[in-house]
């Protein structure tokens, strides 16, 4: 379980990116956390994993408070929680396995992942990965030789290899096409049912929004303001959050294009 | 920016016209100095009594450069040898010191503020002695030789090497480390799997540029007794063997043109 406490973040050139968010997240719940462009989403899920450190507050990650932990500390509560990233950030000039094997940095010693010599049980567990997102044949590949879609699933398997208990998934298909954005969408939905892992996941677009998550939570300029089931947003809602605009088409295409869509995705995984 | 409203519609240019005048009058004053500075020099500085036989004295030269003194060369394989030695050695030495000190100067990965300072003392300190006046300080201390010559070569490259390579380490990419750091790697993992294989290309280049740098500056330590085929040179100039001095030249010059097809082609192959 994931447990924000009225956490602050200012920067240092004075904007206030979190404004006293409060925010619950049981085991194995995928949350989607949207709101217009800097409302603080990347904010809020990079002072979880503390590669920015919030102002104020207190974060608890099952019973570590990660807030206060000392640099050593923190490497390790880092392991339990893995990072997708909106341009993949893959390291371009490794291949596609030291990237998935760069998951398990925080668990091997420096001389070993500097000769790359990983556990045997961190390979294979590598070779399974790649298997179950399809990119078994791309193993020895580098990844700057990789599509889009293909590059953030090996993100994908680079989060999950760490064997965390939590995703932190910031704008997952902002760099991707509508179909791969569903494919990918879909992946981390599964996987995270396959291992019960609770997510937040950064998304701009409210249909995939709706259509990937349990709940919806709403940031507009640093501050909760919805947070419900993906049904509770309604054109209201969603003034609230992003302005005023035509909401009816955006909501209503929902579900026709959501089950085209599954129909014709559950051909091509056939 | 400069939209005149006409009648007959609005009219662009790239400058108002008072700073297209300015910069038209910049011109002409730096014309004017530059005349007056080729003045000064014809009137002051040159001795004109050199003037009229310059042509013949450059032409007698080369007469007396032809043909070069091929059986010479059986001295000199072993200066040309010596030579390449300095270059690479002293490229390889300082490869390897400049490196951590760029590491220590770049602002995304220095330890500290003061370490930063103290690196960057060293690249300015090494870079701002050419290898030439190194390499008259090292034969005072070490005495005439191959290993003043490799050290000299080595402590003027640290500078220049440890600059290109600081700058790189400086623009990358960052997301990529911040997803090795996200993963719980230590800081020594970050730079291993996040910095390194994103400046490498860049090392490599460095460090084959700078060896084909060094290759030419290696040619002319022998003038100051620090090993290598200067020597040679020196005193076959100091003795008016211009046979010899044309071997020598043409020696250095093939040299050259190997040391740079080969670094051409390697940076090639990296890029």
């Amino acid at each position: 379980m994931l447990r924000l406490e009225n956490v602050f973040k200012r920067y240092k050139t004075g904007d206030l990116a979190l404004k006293d968010v409060t925010l619950e997240i049981p085991d194995g719940q995928v949350i989607a956390l949207i709101g217009p462009s800097g409302a603080g989403k990347s904010t809020l899920i990079r002072c979880v994993n503390r590669l920015v450190n919030p102002t104020s507050g207190k974060i608890f990650l099952g019973d570590t408070e990660l807030t206060s932990l000392s640099s050593g500390a923190l490497r390790k509560a880092r392991r339990r929680m893995g990072m997708i990233f909106q341009e993949y950030a893959l390291v371009e000039r490794l291949t596609v396995m030291e990237n998935v094997l760069s998951g398990r940095l925080g668990y091997v010693g420096f001389w070993a992942s500097w000769f790359r010599k990983f556990p045997k049980k961190d390979v294979q567990e590598a070779f399974r990965l790649l298997d179950r997102v399809g990119l078994l044949h791309m193993a020895d590949k580098r990844a700057d030789e990789l599509s889009g879609g293909q590059r953030q699933r090996v993100g994908i398997c680079r989060a999950l290899i760490q064997n965390p208990e939590l995703l932190l998934v910031d704008e997952p298909t902002a760099s991707l096409d509508p179909k791969t954005s569903r494919q990918i969408m879909r992946l981390i939905n599964e996987l995270c049912k396959e291992r019960g892992l609770a997510a937040i996941i950064n998304i701009h677009d409210v249909l995939l929004a709706q259509m990937y998550s349990q709940r919806v939570v709403g940031l507009k300029a640093g501050e909760l303001v919805f947070d419900g089931p993906p049904e509770g947003l309604v054109p209201e809602v969603l003034t609230d959050i992003y302005g005023e605009e035509d909401w009816e088409a955006t909501i209503e295409e929902v579900d026709e294009d959501d089950e085209e869509l599954l129909v014709e995705e559950a051909e091509v995984v056939a | 920016m400069p939209i005149i409203d006409k009648p007959d519609g609005p009219v662009w240019k790239r400058r108002k016209t008072p700073v297209q005048l300015l910069i038209w009058f910049g011109w002409m004053v730096a014309i004017a100095i530059t005349v007056m500075a080729w003045k000064r020099i014809a009137a002051n500085d040159l001795l004109w009594v050199y003037m009229p036989t310059a042509g013949q004295q450059a032409v007698d030269m080369m007469q007396r450069m032809i043909p070069p003194n091929w059986s010479y060369m059986d001295k000199l394989w072993k200066p040309v040898w010596d030579t390449l030695n300095i270059a690479t050695i002293g490229s390889v030495m300082a490869m390897a010191i400049a490196v951590p000190v760029a590491f220590a100067a770049a602002r995304n990965t220095t330890p500290h503020k003061l370490v930063r300072a103290f690196a960057l003392l060293i690249i300015v300190s090494t870079r701002s002695v050419n290898s030439l006046i190194w390499a008259l300080a090292l034969v005072f201390i070490l005495g005439p030789g191959v290993l003043a010559g490799t050290l000299a070569i080595g402590l003027r490259s640290i500078g220049g090497c440890s600059k290109l390579l600081y700058e790189a380490i400086e623009e990358i990419d960052h997301n990529q480390v911040e997803a090795i750091e996200a993963t719980g790697a230590s800081r020594l993992q970050q730079m291993a799997y996040g910095i390194l294989p994103q400046v490498m290309p860049t090392f490599a280049g460095v460090g084959v540029f700078r060896w084909d740098i060094n290759i030419r500056q290696s040619t002319i330590l022998g003038l100051v007794g620090a090993g290598g085929i200067g020597l040679q040179l020196s005193s076959s100039m100091n003795t008016l063997a211009w046979t010899q001095v044309s071997m020598i030249l043409l020696v250095i010059l093939g040299t050259v043109v190997i040391s740079e097809t080969v670094s051409a082609k390697v940076r090639h192959a990296i890029i």
